[in-house]
């Protein structure tokens, strides 16, 4: 049980970091006219293709003692970065970074712009525009992109694998542990923890369909076509 | 001044190009200028009349281009002034009217006053939508409304903020004529005090005659005729424009001879031996001319008339007939050439109309009007 208390906690930080972070990010990806945009869509798609081991790899050095992220956190706070619980929840906002963004481009996107015309010839700035008209608006997206993002760092395991290790109560989370036991062949206990798993993932898909569903129109998409 | 408003005049001058202009791409090139009062901005849809308002908007940056309200220039290329729509006080209403739809009415409204004081803005808000006779709809959400409702609305939402051009996108498209006119009515009202310049796109002909003061009339991204409403749509200088006029008749005709001392010459229609007299143009004897006709100018009768003064009267029998909302379209062919006549349903009933009838077509010289390629 303590690994899933480690998995809910890890999850709640990260989404809440990705919330503040997918926000503007998604704002200006949906409606940034810059011709540069693509190279920031693929980087934060790339957690989508990329073998989390791949990404994990690339983390675990940047955060270690030699690597420019270890090294700054040493000398900002006197203690390394890899396997602790903070690393853990940077490796996992970049990880999870497109299930927060993803939805909320499709939603902003699905907007009229018309209404943003509107907003601008009235007199908003973008802030104020997005505050009253935008977010209003994309509701759904924004919870989808929540409990997307809650979810899927829930069930992570290559990226924790590899940049946390396996400390108990520190970064041993949820589907680490399911590995630890099936590794022990004690079944029943990874039965247990997977059946939560399972059932947690079902009830948060059937929440973002359902939502989708009544809202009309699905926000949950590949990148838009435009 | 004593009791006198000075009134505004916009200036626009902008050049726009869509893709790359080598590549048959779209070319915007206009200057207009508008006094206060009501303009029509009229022309065939892709002719750039809505890229041209959201260039004076501020929703899109022209290549080059001088926008000036009264002496406040918004945009000037050359001295790299360039207001941001926030900052440039157009009202605009589109097409689609972009009410908010996840608020009410009043705070539609209020979206644009954000930092005028309660009391102010109520009143102010209140005063709008009394005089767009929409007050009782205050604590509706924008999208329960009806659609003249919502064009109301609209206006009253680009209006409260006092702006000192309004900027209107066909806004009143899909409306009844009757509901139009007294939307329009309330507008000319509201802007007796304001006195501001308001440019109105549509591709409509009937709202060109039936609300404009001024009218400009706009084609592939130029301006091709501009001054009061009648002389802009009766002088239509290409083919394209006169059928988006509405002249229903577009017809080729070969010169015959001209008549100089009476200003006319007699031209044979193409495929036909019909034999007509138009104005006289610069046309010579053997040229190809195009003649357009609208279908409200030419008159049926079911004897053959005398002693009238219009000079063409074609004897022909009818094609068919088709009702539409409130006029009767009569297709007649007259040897050959096949000419479009509206009429109102009670000609109709009392001349008892029917395909395959006799009739007689009467046409006015000056109802012929030529047109070039």
């Amino acid at each position: 049980m303590e690994a899933l208390f480690l998995s809910v906690r890890l999850a709640l930080c990260v989404s809440a970091i990705l919330f503040a972070i997918g926000l503007p990010l998604a704002y200006w990806l949906a409606y940034s006219q810059w011709r540069g945009k693509f190279l920031v869509e693929s980087v934060v798609a790339l957690p989508l293709v990329l073998p989390p081991t791949v990404l994990g790899f690339y983390l675990l050095i940047a955060m270690g003692p030699q690597g420019p992220l270890g090294k700054l956190w040493q000398a900002l706070f006197g203690h390394g970065l890899a396997f602790t619980f903070t690393g853990l929840i940077l490796a996992s906002v970049l990880y999870s970074l497109p299930f927060t963004v993803q939805p909320l481009v499709a939603s902003f996107e699905g907007i009229d712009r018309k209404l943003l015309a509107a907003s601008a010839v009235l007199g908003a700035g973008a802030f104020r525009t997005f505050r009253r008209v935008v977010l209003p608006m994309s509701i759904p997206g924004v919870l989808t992109a929540l409990v997307l993002s809650f979810a899927h760092t829930l069930g992570e395991f290559g990226v924790v694998l590899m940049v946390g290790g396996n400390l108990p109560g520190v970064t041993r989370t949820v589907s680490i542990d399911i590995y630890d036991h099936v590794q022990s062949l004690e079944y029943s206990d990874a039965n247990r923890v997977a059946l939560i798993l399972l059932a947690f993932s079902f009830a948060v898909l059937c929440v973002v369909y359902g939502v989708n569903r009544r809202v009309g129109r699905r926000v949950w998409a590949t990148w838009p076509a435009r | 001044m004593a009791g006198e408003i000075e009134s505004i005049v916009l200036t626009a001058e902008v050049r726009v190009e869509f893709g790359s202009a080598s590549q048959s791409g779209f070319i915007l090139d206009a200057s207009i200028k508008v006094p206060s009062g009501i303009t029509v901005l009229f022309g065939p849809s892709g002719s750039g009349k809505s890229t041209f308002l959201d260039c004076v908007a501020g929703l899109l940056r022209p290549i080059w281009g001088k926008i000036a309200v009264g002496d406040r220039v918004l945009l000037d290329s050359s001295r790299r002034i360039n207001f941001p729509p926030q900052q440039r006080r157009v009202g605009y209403v589109f097409q689609s009217l972009a009410l908010f739809p996840r608020m009410n009415v009043e705070e539609n409204l209020a979206y644009g006053m954000a930092h005028i004081p309660t009391a102010q803005r109520n009143e102010r808000i209140d005063s709008i939508l009394t005089a767009f006779r929409v007050g009782h709809l205050r604590r509706r959400a924008a999208s329960e409304i009806s659609g003249g409702e919502q064009q109301r609305v609209a206006l009253a939402r680009s209006l409260v903020t006092l702006p000192q051009v309004l900027l209107l996108d066909e806004p009143l498209s899909g409306l009844d004529a009757e509901l139009k006119t007294s939307i329009v009515e309330d507008l000319r009202a509201w802007n007796r005090t304001q006195r501001i310049p308001i440019l109105y796109v549509t591709h409509s002909r009937d709202e060109v005659d039936a609300l404009a003061e001024q009218a400009i009339a706009i084609e592939q991204g130029r301006v091709v005729g501009q001054g009061r409403p009648r002389e802009v749509l009766d002088a239509p200088r290409r083919t394209k424009l006169a059928q988006a006029a509405g002249f229903e008749n577009l017809l080729v005709a070969e010169v015959l001879s001209s008549r100089d001392q009476d200003g006319v010459m007699s031209v044979r229609l193409a495929e036909s031996a019909v034999e007509i007299e138009v104005p006289l143009s610069r046309a010579e004897a053997g040229d190809r001319v195009r003649i357009v006709i609208r279908a409200g100018d030419i008159l049926l009768a079911t004897q053959r008339p005398a002693g009238l003064s219009a000079r063409n009267v074609l004897e022909g029998s009818i094609q068919s007939i088709e009702q539409r909302s409130s006029v009767v379209e009569v297709r007649v062919n007259c040897s050959g050439a096949v000419l479009i006549s509206h009429v109102t349903p009670g000609a109709l009933r009392s001349l008892e109309l029917s395909a395959g009838k006799a009739v007689w077509v009467v046409l006015k010289t000056h109802s012929c009007h030529l047109v070039s390629d």
